[in-house]
């Protein structure tokens, strides 16, 4: 519905050139919100900046730079405490009604804990190595590991003994996170799926199911099982590399998903299992989970239906009594537990619960693995830290912080083109991305996207190792909670000791 | 006596592109032309644009000044083949000559026919219009005798070609059409009479159901032109161009089978084997017909010759038929006509849409959901999507309603035929 | 020969191979002074088709057996030999549109002011054809026709 024009003023204002527009009209022709305009009588452009989401769709095409986009000048009294979104929600809210709805991730001014921890570099002794010049590990297993392993001696050699359970192999600590094609379009999902494989790790479903298309990816695909159970049978079960039991997500936790119906065309509802054109409602719980022990149930019961030869995954939200969480999850059969943090994206989240509910991923990750460790159970998951990873720098920083790999969302996304306008739940992604409108979705390529998400990885690839090698560390394993590493920066002391870290200087 | 192993009797677009036919087969081996006129070759629909003076000497040239030596052609200018003698493989020139071949192309196009019983008719003033020497005679009669008022005989394509020089040099001039309408072989009554609207507003009179009767002359200069109806036009100048014939003479009471053209098959093969006919002079297969058909168009003179020279250089080239097409510009209203456009066939389904202020006409005329033909006035961007929707046969029937509409393109047509020309090599011919 | 290929299924219909197909074929070559001086008299050799959210950039496809060549009446159409590229010379065209009538892919247009025949070249004077460079999709692309 259009809001009314005299209580909400645009975001954005819309600033076109007239020395360098030609009116070739490819921005009226890119803009799925109809913000601008050819006018035959006068031969201009006229742009409405009222719907305009800031997408910068049609400043990216333009062929003259002609179109540059601002906040709108406009600015509320200043007023520290009734800040421009909050008085733009109550107009919005007062106006339409109903829950605030937004897309992406939490982009509140809350502090940032990666930026306020710092890795560490050789000096004279423990000399720094050079990534180029000498080999560098940065393989990775995720799966249980086990209590001890035995050896034997064959003819004078030693072999292992011990019966090994089953592990992810990735060649870079980094995964991509859970996206349902649904929530994204198919050639989104087409594009995580081949750069999953073309680097070596892994895509995941989501809980929208794998489209039959995809499952010539499926051995570098991770499918999920969430509360709707879309698209979950024991052949969808099998076809996976590992199968993830979504309990939670950092952006919305204790909420459900809901895809609406409009969106339900033929392929998604052969994916998905549902009748076309039917609401996708995801419930808050899983309705035979009320516990840790019928977690276990859960677990034991996908374990039996792949015959034991997958890791299971459990990807819970950064919630405040996360570790104790976390500990009852590894201790019911979780083979890899995902930590998903309160910045983590989304296609579609009440506002009110994106901004407010949860903790930063850094807290949540320190906290759990050192509770695994105090337990003694560490060695039994693998952790794998998500939500708002944006940098190589915050992937090393996680691991040395306990995670043995990171799944990242956001940074894949806008690697294929997302312009962080958070309007995913619109429908109307004008990058092609979150969206099913086939006019839209072909704005991704996904031979393109592959190519840039490998790209992405690969020089985050290089630039871990280049940061190990600065520390004086050779494989990835060697930095894997060694909190040795870091030092806080402007941290309290009460902060520093849940991460378990030293303040600069120290 | 020396033979040659690929001899060509003509200078024209099927002898053109009869070489060039035989070298996409055959590299090295000689060629041997053999031209009536003594010009390089040189384009004979040219002629209007040259008479009015929108083409000069140097642009008159069919293929560039070095294309015999690049194909290796032995061109032989000024010598008229007067017999062929497909028994013994040779042919004998005007001047005495005996040459023998290997393989023969004959390619000597039409002869424009001039009607023997109009009094008048060899008068001073009395020409027609095929080729650069009439052209060049017009030209040096209407400066030298300082024509004022001319006359068309006939309002076909070359009629209106010669019309529009005449117009262009300032000419008064009157067109005199047999027919009920201009372009009567290829324009229905509508396109016509657009098509006539244009040229009266350039100054023609346009006079149809009527011919000339007689031509009057003093000192053997023409007059006068008498119609048939009586009406006398006064002029100095007459062109006839109420058609051409094969020149089929040089056949005459050979083994080679002739009809109104000489008959060829698809292969563009005479009824005499390795003797070859292609362009205006051959009545060849044709694509919406059952008989053989003479079209003298030059896209059919082309691919007829091209067809024919891969053949005599050893290919198994197939021609798929002609078809009946013009593309024609009247006083700046372009005009395309394909196919059958005027049906004789109940069973057709017609479609047209008029606007004569534009002035714009489309019609398409539909035979079990296939076009056979169309008409465009006007606005022609299109046409050429239609010529292929008729050469491959397509069902039309999934978009029907769109061939008039405004935005019709490749993107309208079924899916099949549309995947096959944008992402296909090309089309085949 | 290398030709465009186009893959409709990334064509978003944004028409920038137009805009640089023009801009390419001006006498400037400079995007803003072409638009402002030569817009009117500038026919694209390529075209954007649309119909609902399917769409495709269409251009010449450089026949093998070039209908238009054949038509051709001057010999202004012909087959660059060294690219075999279908190439329209404009100062020998005399616009008959026999080329036009031929098409079966309607690439061929009337242009500039309705006088020659305008088509696609394939950038001569570049090595990659500008509307294939700018294609924010790669819903053209260049190749060897070996590549197929
Ligand atoms: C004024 C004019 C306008 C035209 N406009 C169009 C048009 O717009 N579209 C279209 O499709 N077609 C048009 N045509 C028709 C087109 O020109 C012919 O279809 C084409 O030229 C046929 O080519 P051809 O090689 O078969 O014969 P021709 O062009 O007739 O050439 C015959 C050749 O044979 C030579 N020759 C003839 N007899 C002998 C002999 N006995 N010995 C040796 N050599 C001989 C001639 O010198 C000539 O070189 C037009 C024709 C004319 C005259
Ligand atoms: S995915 Fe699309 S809708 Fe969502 S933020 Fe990115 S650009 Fe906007």
């Amino acid at each position: 519905m259009q809001l009314r024009k005299w209580l909400v003023e645009p975001e954005f204002r819309i600033e076109r050139d007239p020395e360098k527009c030609i009116q070739c009209g490819v921005c009226v022709r890119q803009c799925a919100n109809d913000v601008h305009e050819y006018d035959e009588e006068e031969e201009v452009v006229y742009s409405d900046s009222t719907n305009c989401v800031s997408c910068h769709r049609c400043a990216t095409l333009c062929p003259t730079d002609a179109i540059s986009i601002r906040p709108f000048p406009l600015e509320f009294r200043p007023n520290a405490v009734w800040t421009a979104s909050t008085l733009r929600n109550l107009y919005k809210q007062a106006d339409i009604g109903g829950v605030l709805l937004t897309g992406m991730g939490n982009d509140q001014d809350q502090p940032m804990y990666w930026d306020r921890m710092l890795l560490n570099a050789s000096q004279v002794t423990n000399p720094s190595i050079d990534p180029l010049r000498e080999p560098m590990e940065l393989l990775t297993y995720i799966g249980r590991k086990p209590d001890s392993v035995q050896f034997e001696r064959i003819a004078g050699q030693p072999r292992m003994t011990t019966q090994l359970e089953p592990q992810l192999q990735l060649q870079v600590p980094v995964m991509f996170a859970a996206m349902s094609y649904g929530s994204i379009s198919y050639n989104a999902s087409v594009a995580l799926a081949q750069a999953a494989q073309q680097v070596g790790t892994f895509a995941n479903t989501g809980e929208g199911g794998l489209h039959k298309d995809l499952r010539e990816y499926a051995d570098h695909m991770i499918v999920q099982v969430a509360s709707g159970r879309f698209g979950v049978d024991s052949d969808y079960l099998n076809t996976g590399a590992a199968v993830e039991i979504k309990i939670g997500q950092g952006a919305k936790p204790g909420i459900g998903g809901h895809l609406p119906g409009e969106k339900v065309d033929a392929a998604i509802s052969a994916t998905r299992m549902i009748p076309e054109g039917t609401d996708a409602l995801s419930p808050a719980p899983h309705h035979d989970i009320y516990s840790i022990e019928d977690l276990r149930q859960l677990i034991y019961a996908i374990k039996e239906a792949v015959c034991y030869s997958k890791p299971i995954l459990v990807k819970i939200a950064a919630v405040h009594n996360v570790s104790a969480i976390a500990s009852g999850c590894v201790r019911a059969g979780a083979d890899v537990l995902v930590i998903d943090g309160y910045r983590g994206g989304t296609g579609a989240a009440p506002t009110m619960v994106r901004n407010n509910v949860g903790i930063p991923i850094e807290f949540a990750l320190a906290a759990v693995d050192s509770r695994l460790r105090e337990e003694g159970i560490r060695h039994q998951a693998s952790l794998i830290a998500s939500g708002g990873i944006r940098c190589s720098a915050d992937v090393a920083k996680a691991i040395a912080l306990g995670a043995d790999a990171v799944n990242i969302g956001t940074a894949a996304l806008v690697a294929m083109g997302c312009h962080l306008c958070q309007k995913c739940y619109t429908g109307k992604c004008n990058w092609g991305i979150a969206t099913q409108d086939p006019y839209l979705t072909k704005r991704l390529n996904p031979n393109i996207a592959t190519r840039r998400l490998v790209s992405l990885l690969e020089s985050w690839a290089l630039e871990i190792k280049e940061l190990m090698g600065g520390m004086g560390i050779n494989a990835v394993e060697s930095l894997r909670g060694n909190r040795e590493h870091l030092r806080g920066l402007g941290l309290t002391n009460r902060e520093l000791q849940i991460l378990g870290i030293k303040a600069a200087g120290e | 006596m020396k033979r040659h192993p690929y001899l060509i009797i003509g200078n024209s677009v099927a002898a053109i592109a009869g070489v060039e036919g035989i070298r996409q087969v055959d590299d090295d081996t000689p060629i041997t032309i053999l031209a009536r006129e003594p010009h390089h070759t040189y384009s004979r629909p040219l002629i209007s644009y040259w008479l009015s003076g929108q083409v000069d000497d140097g642009d008159m040239f069919y293929r560039p000044e070095d294309f015999y030596e690049q194909n290796r052609v032995d061109v032989i200018l000024s010598q008229e083949v007067i017999s062929v003698d497909p028994q013994n493989q040779t042919v004998q020139t005007a001047d005495g000559h005996r040459i023998a071949f290997d393989k023969l192309l004959i390619a000597a196009g039409g002869q424009p026919i001039v009607p023997p019983d109009i009094p008048g008719s060899d008068a001073d003033g009395v020409f027609t219009f095929t080729t650069w020497d009439d052209a060049r005679n017009i030209r040096d009669f209407v400066t030298q005798q300082g024509v004022q008022q001319a006359v068309v005989v006939g309002g076909g394509l070359i009629g209106l070609k010669s019309l529009e020089a005449l117009v262009e040099l300032g000419l008064q001039t009157t067109v005199v059409e047999l027919a009920d309408r201009i372009l009567s072989a290829t324009f229905d009554q509508t396109a016509a009479e657009l098509a006539q609207t244009m040229l009266e507003e350039a100054g023609v009179t346009v006079l149809c159901n009527n011919t000339v009767a007689e031509i009057a002359t003093e000192d053997r200069q023409v007059k006068e032109a008498i119609l048939h109806t009586g009406q006398h036009i006064s002029c100095q100048l007459v062109v006839f161009a109420i058609g051409v014939r094969p020149n089929i003479q040089m056949v005459a009471d050979t083994s080679i089978a002739v009809d109104w053209g000489i008959l060829v098959d698809d292969h563009m093969q005479t009824s005499v084997a390795d003797v070859y006919a292609a362009g205006d002079v051959a009545q060849a297969p044709a694509l919406l017909s059952d008989e053989r058909r003479c079209i003298p168009i030059l896209p059919n003179a082309y691919r007829q010759g091209c067809v024919a020279g891969q053949n005599m250089a050893g290919a198994d080239q197939l021609y798929r038929g002609g078809l009946v097409m013009n593309a024609v510009d009247i006083c700046g209203l372009p005009t395309i006509s394909v196919g059958m456009t005027t049906p004789d066939n109940e069973d057709c389904e017609v479609l047209t849409a008029l606007d004569e202020e534009a002035p714009s006409y489309k019609k398409i005329v539909l035979c079990d959901e296939k076009v056979v033909g169309a008409i465009f006035v006007g606005d022609i961007d299109r046409a050429g999507i239609f010529t292929g929707l008729i050469k491959q046969e397509i069902d039309v029937a999934s978009c029907k309603e769109l061939l008039l509409t405004e935005d019709f393109g490749v993107i309208s047509l079924p899916t099949e035929y549309r995947k096959h020309l944008v992402s296909g090599m090309g089309i085949e011919v | 020969m290398k030709r465009i290929k186009i893959n409709e299924q990334h064509c978003i219909g944004c028409r920038l191979c137009e805009i640089h197909c023009l801009v390419q074929h001006s006498k400037s070559k400079k995007i803003i002074k072409a638009f402002r001086e030569e817009r009117e008299s500038i026919v694209p050799g390529i075209h954007v088709e649309e119909s609902g959210y399917v769409s495709f950039a269409l251009q010449c496809r450089h026949c093998e057996d070039a209908p238009c060549i054949e038509a051709c009446m001057t010999g202004a159409m012909y087959r660059d030999p060294e690219t075999e590229a279908v190439i329209c010379d404009q100062d020998r065209c005399v616009g008959c549109w026999m080329c036009v009538m031929v098409c079966p892919v309607a690439a061929i247009r009337r242009g500039p002011e309705d006088q020659v025949a305008s088509k696609c070249d394939l950038c001569m004077e570049a090595e990659i054809p500008v509307c294939v460079v700018n294609c924010p999709n790669e819903a053209l692309v260049y190749e060897d026709d070996a590549v197929r």
